[in-house]
């Protein structure tokens, strides 16, 4: 047993589950997140904010957002553990790499694409998270929390804004060989789902990171 | 002094008295004895899987990196067996009397109704193992026809079948060598056999990575080092298959069976230039469909497509009526070389001929060729650049298989007591030819079933005999002098590149000792021979050193087994003056350029026994006799 | 036959332990009809005749089936053509002119030997530590004892093509040997013979695959791209499956 638990095949398929997870996750968050900008003015507000109330109290989700953190700690330590080990693999490296001929370019630069999400997420909770939880944040005219002004301000910022929508391209990238991936490692993958699995993913790795970006571009826009 | 050790009695019960009968070796008795099994091909891989499953300490050795590498590999069409799964009449006795037939009476009766018995149990062992054979919709195994027969015999795992069963016996060796009882040695090369009391004792390698010399000692040494059809230098063998083992045995005293007994295989991607390492076989599967033609008029240019059918000559089957394209591989190959040296070869060397689909497709289909054929299609391709769906095949004959070995007995053994042949280098079942499909069979039929039973006879008498320690002057003196040789050729000082050397002997022999001999081709071939011999220790160039991996020294050493092996080839195509099976002289034809067997003076095989640098070997003969069969000219009309 | 000038710039080293680097050599009037090696084979002669030592590497059946032979050609695994070992690569694929670059595979459990010859014993010990059906000889029932069927015999074979060559390790960013080692697991979990000994077998090699150093699968999809054999990676899927399955059941 101890084997199995320290075996790459293993550890691979923990980290692609808690990916796929993280997925899943993100449906969820461009759902509320969408709300920003699908009504508009005070309605948006009072919306907003009221489910931001509830995301930071209800216990269901209380539940849901401990699975995404551990999701997203477990998929940072196990590709972290994974990519290092396998960087071993190969002390010496070819002097013509012939990478692009074989693979898709994501595929290979998972680690680095995973990186500048590290780097995007951790701002990310910082600007909005943080605030949410402990900084120094309003209240709305119902008395909520208001968060929303938090991100429209923020999104006022063309660097800001910049840095969301390229965090996404990354995520997109990301996704493009990881949904596949995923879906490949726990074995779900067979021949005969191969085809809609890949353009499934394919789909899915366009349109949400679109679905995100296109909400910081559309604030941006609205406060010129 | 050639005693064969046939068992008495009627043929049929020969292998089940004699199975009954031989003494055993007691568990005990058998963790206590050593055994050297040179070779991991097929015949090696599964001797030494099936010794250590029986309890034996078994030592292998392989030059590749692997085991899995050997040269059994690369065998494609498929692997015959009196399963009689067809319903089409087989049984035991008409694939004996197929094999005996091809091999057109110069093979031992007892040995190959032997290899029918056990062909049936090959199958299943492999199957066991997991090897993925052909199977029809329901499941059951599928077999195909090849040539020389009339029956649908051979099994097959689409154009891979020696890869197949390799893998299946390198498994058997992997379980082995993970419990234990096989000790595996890779990229290790043996350099020779040690004799004491005139007993095959161990053996002499070097590690190819270190260049270091080791000695091994076994109560028994076998070799299952494969056929030696690189003397021809172009061969379909691999690269670096070679002699060296059997030579070096022969050397010490083991006889040479049949050593001019080469099959030249026919459908062979023809020679493009000189710069060309090896040839590819095209498997004789594509026979079945192909039709191979030459144009009627001499000197014909013009695009194969554009000859009109009145003016192809299908000479396989104008000649053979009965067998037509599907005629044994001599027979076949001696017909293109004859179309070819009137001057009716094609494309640009004039040394091919046509193997046409044309009709094939217009009859089954491209879908149905393809899927037969396709990845053979696809390998022509990528070698010549041409498509076959489009353009006919040019093939030419090249030698592909070699008969002659080491001689044995019924037991296997050979004329040094304690060392066995088994496999390809020895001298076999095949008589003068071997059929398609039965190399792998009697390579598998020695290793797991035959073999196995049969070293028991000597070993049961060996179970006294302690370990000899390797510091035994014996093996001091057999190391010393590899290394010495191996001394000489880094030393040398030369000029000349032994890749040059084996060009020329591979010239000479296929100039004189290839697919048609006379007696005068082959008198001047000893001479050309001794003076390469000559020339070969005065300026070959060996570069590197001894003690780190050096591919240009172990072949060095090769070529110069090669060269001493040509003469003794020569020498015995040169005795054998009638024609038979793949010797064809041409002293030796009827009228028609049929070949023409001399049962009165030749039905037998011979030993040669080897006498020392600078004298003439001793040829012996083993006279066959045949009880159960007829011997008759043997006719595919 | 347009002849073919190339330049070559192929990894010399001449120990395991030694250090390596690149040679540069020209070599003219090449055919192209000559295979990968035989451009080689021509080379080394040239070597030889100018008291040089040749390069070293691996070869041996020349057909593509005993997956001795084992380069990485301008950075691609065993040259440029899809399925294809470097001993059936044709010199017709390049132009004249061209620079070749030759390296060895790259993989810790694959040190150098010499040149461009590596250590492949590790695929052994994978096979060793499993891949196999534990029958002796003389004790298997009649090979029609037991129906295959003919969909999952041919998907064995698929399997089964393996040559153990080391490309799919040589391709792969992480020097993974998934694809071998799955290929192996898939075609005797495939098929009935295989399935008393199916959990250890999937365990034990997967073990010793790790044991080895190996890195592990990203489903880069490289190793299938580069396998002269077009091994599908739908095998490690496969092997995924088993591996969890058996260490679940115990
Ligand atoms: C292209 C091709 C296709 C063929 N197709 C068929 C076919 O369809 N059906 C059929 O029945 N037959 C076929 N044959 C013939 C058949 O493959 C061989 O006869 C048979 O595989 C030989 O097996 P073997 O075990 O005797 O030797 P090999 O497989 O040649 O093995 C020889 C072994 O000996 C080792 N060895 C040799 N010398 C030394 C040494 N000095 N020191 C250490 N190790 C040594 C090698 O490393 C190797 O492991 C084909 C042959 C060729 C060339
Ligand atoms: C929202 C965030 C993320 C999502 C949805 C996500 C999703 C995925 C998925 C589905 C996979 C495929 C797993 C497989 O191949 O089986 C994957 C792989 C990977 N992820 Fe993420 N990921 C996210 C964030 C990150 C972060 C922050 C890192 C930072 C280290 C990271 C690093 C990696 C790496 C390196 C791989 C490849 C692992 C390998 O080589 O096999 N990911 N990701
Ligand atoms: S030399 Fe055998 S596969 Fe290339």
């Amino acid at each position: 047993m101890n084997s199995y638990f320290s075996s790459t095949l293993f550890r691979k398929t923990l980290a692609a589950l808690s990916g796929l997870f993280l997925v899943i996750f993100l449906i969820g968050h461009l759902i509320g997140n969408l709300q920003l900008i699908l009504l508009s003015g005070e309605a948006a507000q009072k919306q907003f904010n009221e489910y931001a109330l509830f995301m930071t109290t209800n216990p269901a989700v209380k539940i849901l957002s401990i699975v995404t953190y551990t999701s997203i700690i477990l998929h940072i330590l196990l590709t972290i553990i994974l990519v290092l080990q396998s960087k071993q693999a190969r002390p010496i490296g070819y002097a013509v790499e012939g990478g692009g001929e074989n693979s898709a370019w994501a595929s290979r630069n998972m680690a680095l694409l995973g990186s500048l999400l590290l780097v995007f997420i951790i701002l990310h909770m910082k600007s909005f998270w943080y605030e949410m939880h402990w900084g120094a944040i309003g209240n709305d005219p119902s008395g909520n929390k208001d968060l929303y002004t938090v991100t429209v301000v923020a999104f006022q910022n063309i660097w800001y804004t910049a840095f969301y929508v390229f965090s996404m391209i990354i995520l997109g990238f990301h996704l493009s060989h990881g949904i596949g991936s995923g879906f490949q490692t726990i074995g779900l993958k067979t021949r005969k789902y191969l085809e809609p699995i890949e353009k499934t993913a394919i789909l899915f790795s366009i349109l949400i990171p679109s679905a995100f970006a296109s909400i910081p571009i559309i604030l941006y826009l609205q406060s010129l | 002094m050639l005693e064969s050790k046939i068992p008495q009695g009627p043929l049929a019960d020969k292998w089940t008295h004699y199975k009954s009968k031989v003494p055993l070796v007691s568990p005990a008795n058998k963790r206590r004895l050593d055994i050297i099994v040179i070779g991991t091909g097929l015949a090696g891989a599964s001797a030494a899987s099936s010794l250590a499953e029986m309890g034996y300490n078994v030592k292998t050795f392989c030059f590749q990196d692997s085991p899995r590498r050997a040269h059994s590999i690369a065998a494609q069409g498929g692997i015959n067996a009196a399963k009689n799964y067809q319903n089409d009449g087989d049984s035991v006795y008409r694939l004996f009397y197929d094999t005996i037939k091809g091999g057109d009476y110069r093979s031992r009766e007892s040995n190959v109704h032997r290899l029918a018995e056990v062909s049936s149990s090959i199958i299943d062992q492999c199957v066991a193992q997991g090897v993925p054979f052909a199977r029809e919709y329901g499941g059951t195994l599928d077999n195909r026809s090849f040539g020389g027969v009339q029956v649908s015999r051979t099994f097959y795992a689409r154009g891979q079948t020696g890869q197949q069963l390799l893998l299946g016996a390198y498994s058997a060796l992997s379980r082995q060598i993970a419990k234990g009882g096989v000790k595996m040695y890779n990229r290790h090369e043996m350099l020779d056999i040690v004799k004491i009391d005139g007993k095959a004792r161990g053996v002499i390698v070097r590690d190819l990575m270190t260049g270091k010399y080791e000695r091994h000692f076994g109560h028994a040494v076998v070799l299952a080092t494969g056929g030696y059809g690189n003397v021809f230098y172009l061969s379909t063998n691999a690269m670096a298959s070679n002699v060296t083992a059997i030579w070096k045995a022969h050397k010490k005293g083991a006889m040479f069976g049949n050593p001019c007994f080469t099959q030249i295989h026919p459908t062979c991607i023809p020679v493009s230039g000189d710069y060309q390492s090896k040839l590819t076989l095209m498997s004789e599967s594509l026979r079945n469909d192909g039709r191979i033609w030459v144009p009627k008029k001499k000197g014909d240019d013009r695009q194969p497509r554009d000859i009109p059918e009145d003016e192809r000559d299908y000479y396989l089957e104008r000649r053979y009526p009965a067998f037509g394209n599907l005629v044994p591989r001599d027979v076949a190959s001696r017909a293109a070389k004859e179309r070819c040296d009137e001057g009716f070869g094609v494309g640009p060397t004039k040394l091919a001929v046509y193997l046409d689909f044309k009709d094939a497709i217009k009859r089954l289909g491209q879908d149905v060729v393809s899927a037969r054929y396709g990845n053979l299609f696809e390998m022509y391709e990528k070698i010549t650049g041409d498509n076959p769906y489009s353009t006919p095949m040019r093939i030419y004959p090249a030698v592909h298989y070699t008969m002659g070995g080491l001689w044995v007995d019924y037991n296997l053994m050979t004329t040094v007591p304690g060392l066995y042949a088994i496999g390809e280098c020895n001298f076999s079942d095949h008589g003068a030819n071997r059929l398609g499909a039965s190399a792998l069979m009697q390579g598998l039929a020695d290793g797991y079933f035959v073999l196995p039973y049969t070293i028991g006879e000597y070993l049961s008498n060996d179970i006294r005999t302690p370990a000899i320690s390797t510091d035994h002057e014996a093996f001091e003196k057999a190391e010393k002098e590899s290394k010495n040789r191996n001394d000489r050729l880094l030393n040398n000082n030369g000029s000349r590149s032994v890749e040059s050397f084996h060009r020329d002997l591979g010239h000479i022999m296929w100039d004189n000792c290839g697919m048609a001999r006379n007696i005068a081709g082959l008198t001047k071939a000893i001479g050309e021979i001794q003076s390469l011999k000559k020339e070969f220790w005065d300026k070959v160039r060996v570069p590197g050193r001894d003690n780190v991996l050096n591919p240009e020294l172990e072949k060095a050493g090769r070529v110069a087994d090669f060269i001493e092996l040509g003469e003794l080839m020569v020498r015995d195509a040169l005795d054998r003056s009638e024609s038979c099976g793949g010797h064809f002289r041409e002293e030796s034809q009827t009228d028609e350029g049929e070949a023409k067997r001399d049962d009165e003076n030749f039905t037998f095989a011979s030993a040669w026994d080897y006498q020392g640098e600078g004298t003439d070997p001793v040829r012996n003969k083993e006279k066959l006799e045949f009880e159960a069969v007829q011997l008759t000219q043997r006719s595919y009309k | 036959m347009a002849d073919l000038n190339l330049t070559l710039k192929i990894w010399r080293q001449d120990g395991p332990t030694e250090p390596g680097g690149f040679k540069t050599y020209d070599i003219s009037d090449l055919n192209t009809h000559m295979s990968f090696l035989e451009m080689l084979d021509v080379l080394n002669e040239n070597l030889v005749n100018s008291g040089d030592e040749p390069v070293a590497f691996d070869h041996d059946c020349r057909e593509g089936i005993c997956g001795m032979c084992s380069m990485v050609i301008n950075g691609r695994p065993h040259g440029p053509l899809e399925g294809t070992t470097t001993c059936q690569l044709h010199m017709r694929h390049f132009n004249d002119g061209d620079t070749v670059t030759i390296e060895p595979w790259r993989a810790k459990p694959f040190p150098v030997l010499k040149d461009l010859i590596v250590d492949r014993t590790p695929f052994d010990r994978i096979i060793q530590a499993g891949g196999f059906v534990s029958v002796n000889t003389g004790s298997a029932p009649d090979g029609n004892a037991i129906p295959i069927g003919k969909d999952i015999s041919d998907d064995a074979f698929d399997a089964a093509a393996c040559i153990g060559c080391g490309a799919c390790v040589a391709a792969c960013k992480n020097a993974s040997a998934n694809l071998f080692t799955a290929a192996k697991i898939s075609q005797l979990a495939l098929l009935p013979q295989g399935q008393t000994e199916r959990v250890e077998r999937v365990i034990g090699m997967v073990k010793q695959m790790d044991e080895e150093g190996f890195g592990h699968c990203t489903n880069t999809g490289a190793c299938e791209a580069e396998c002269p054999k077009e091994i599908s990676v739908d095998y490690i899927r496969k092997m995924n499956w088993e591996f969890h399955s058996a260490n679940v059941k115990g």
